[in-house]
């Protein structure tokens, strides 16, 4: 417990040195591009690849259990398109990107740490929280919406895939489905989840990085650590906006 | 010019630095030397800040680190210039935007007066040409060369070598030993070097103070170094037999003089 607070403690430390003025803007808005290139840019097509693919085994094993007579195949569309909308483009795909960006800031920066960077940076005078992590947690949380937005179009472009593959799931109804009692506020819920799932994504990696002592070793500890924690925050942060915004 | 008086640091209770004094003169390299453990690190370390002793004074040009705020200490780094035992090049950056680095962060000269100054400093340490690579293309002393580069690109007034030539061949040792000496006098800058290399030692120990277990043990010059009688420090410098028989040979001629 003390351990996890200490912790906590220093987290909120590398925040408040992180989010702080830039010493310099030019290079604070290059640092940006660059962020927003490698981190979300370069997420998009494994984004497009899990929703198509996930969109489309969600309307096939709907259409598989929802077999009774009384339930209008419309349900399946309807279906589909909630669970993409509230919890898959954003929780689950957010999840998938802890994997990917997280591991990939936290081992970015522990590395920096391990041969002696960003102890460079600071020898120079500059805040090398600000330089390293600012940039990142804007830069993903600027580009994570357009992810959502993606994965919300692909994951249900699957879905009408496999509506015209799947016999017992005619196209009419999943189309019909999709446009049945469509509330556009999950769109800005499930975003407004993303941008805050961003922000957790990338300082909590930061913060692993950051703090990596050691070797090679080390920092393959830290980006696993980044990713189990941040993960397991997302989840946390899953549940209390579901009870705030829709419960 | 650096003075430290009577700088005390200690770690849980342990006694890693014991009321050191000593000062590292300007245009002139200054060189630490002791075993590993010795305590050599943590003194430079201090020197720089990176760790605030339990008591002391480290003063630059009259100026006390100790007692400085946040944006003074700030304010002094960019005075400082630091060469990492590993170079610590940002991987991401070529050669040129390495160098470029420091003065993109504090510079207001324009675009065109950086580059300027960059490819200056590129061609000091024999680098032209070589700006357009990565740090994972080029061999180790190129990487320390592009490092003392970036450490002079902003015209340091203090200069900080950990482990200059560590993982280095002789030949390019003696190099990096040269190349460190001739822009400390041409650029008059306060340097102090921090190594093992007893090739360093003799080759330019403007100044050179051994610290054993904590305790400055000795101080002077690479001549004195020759002629000096205390054992510790014999030890440490003449530990091979190569040394030894240039002592021999050294105090033989100074004797017949």
């Amino acid at each position: 417990m003390k351990a996890s607070l200490h912790k906590f403690g220093e987290y909120v430390l590398l925040m408040n040195k992180a989010i702080s003025i830039p010493d310099r803007w030019s290079m604070f808005f290059k640092q940006l591009i660059k962020e927003i290139s490698k981190l979300g840019v370069d997420s998009l097509w494994i984004v497009i690849i899990i929703s198509i693919f996930i969109g489309t085994v969600i309307a096939i094993q709907i259409s598989l259990n929802i077999s009774s007579p009384l339930i209008p195949k419309f349900t399946i569309g309807y279906t589909t398109r909630e669970i993409i909308l509230l919890e898959f483009s954003s929780s689950i795909m957010c999840l998938i990107l802890a994997g990917k960006v997280g591991s990939n800031i936290a081992s970015e920066i522990g590395t920096m740490r391990v041969t002696e960077q960003i102890d460079a940076m600071e020898i120079m005078g500059v805040n090398s929280a600000n330089f390293l992590i600012l940039p990142k947690v804007v830069g993903l949380m600027l580009f994570i919406p357009v992810l959502v937005i993606f994965s919300m179009f692909t994951g249900i472009v699957g879905g009408y895939l496999a509506s015209m593959i799947t016999p017992s799931l005619p196209t009419s109804a999943f189309e019909y489905g999709l446009q049945y009692y469509f509330n556009s506020f999950y769109v800005g819920y499930s975003i407004l989840k993303s941008v805050i799932y961003a922000f957790i994504i990338s300082s909590v990696a930061s913060y692993f990085g950051y703090n990596a002592r050691g070797g090679a070793l080390d920092v393959g500890k830290a980006s696993t650590n980044a990713v189990v924690m941040s993960s397991i925050m997302i989840l946390l942060a899953d549940v209390i906006m579901t009870q705030l915004m829709l419960a | 010019m650096i003075e430290l008086r009577n700088i005390t640091k200690s770690f849980e209770g342990r006694t890693v630095l014991n009321d050191i004094s000593c000062t590292f003169e300007k245009g002139k390299t200054n060189l630490i030397i002791g075993r590993s453990g010795s305590g050599k690190t943590v003194m430079v370390k201090n020197v720089i800040g990176l760790i605030k002793p339990n008591k002391g004074e480290i003063l630059y040009d009259g100026r006390d680190l100790i007692k400085m705020n946040k944006k003074e200490l700030n304010m002094l780094r960019r005075e400082m210039g630091m060469l990492f035992q590993g170079s610590a090049l940002f991987d991401s950056m070529t050669v040129l935007e390495n160098v470029m680095y420091p003065l993109e962060m504090f510079s207001d000269e324009s675009n065109k007066e950086r580059l300027k100054r960059a490819e200056f400093c590129l061609e000091r340490v024999s680098l032209t040409g070589s700006g357009h690579l990565y740090p994972s293309e080029i061999s180790g002393g190129m990487m320390k060369r592009a490092a003392i580069a970036r450490a002079i690109s902003l015209n340091p007034k203090y200069l900080f070598c950990d482990e200059p030539n560590s993982g280095l061949d002789p030949k390019t040792s003696l190099i990096i030993d040269d190349l460190i000496h001739d822009i400390t006098q041409e650029f008059q800058m306060t340097t102090v070097i921090n190594t093992h290399d007893m090739n360093s030692v003799m080759n330019i120990g403007d100044k050179i103070i051994f610290i054993k277990e904590g305790v400055k043990e000795w101080e002077g010059s690479k001549d004195d170094v020759i002629l000096s009688t205390n054992e510790s420090l014999n030890d440490f410098v003449f530990a091979s037999d190569l040394f030894r028989k240039v002592k021999e040979i050294e105090l033989d001629e100074h004797k017949s003089k």
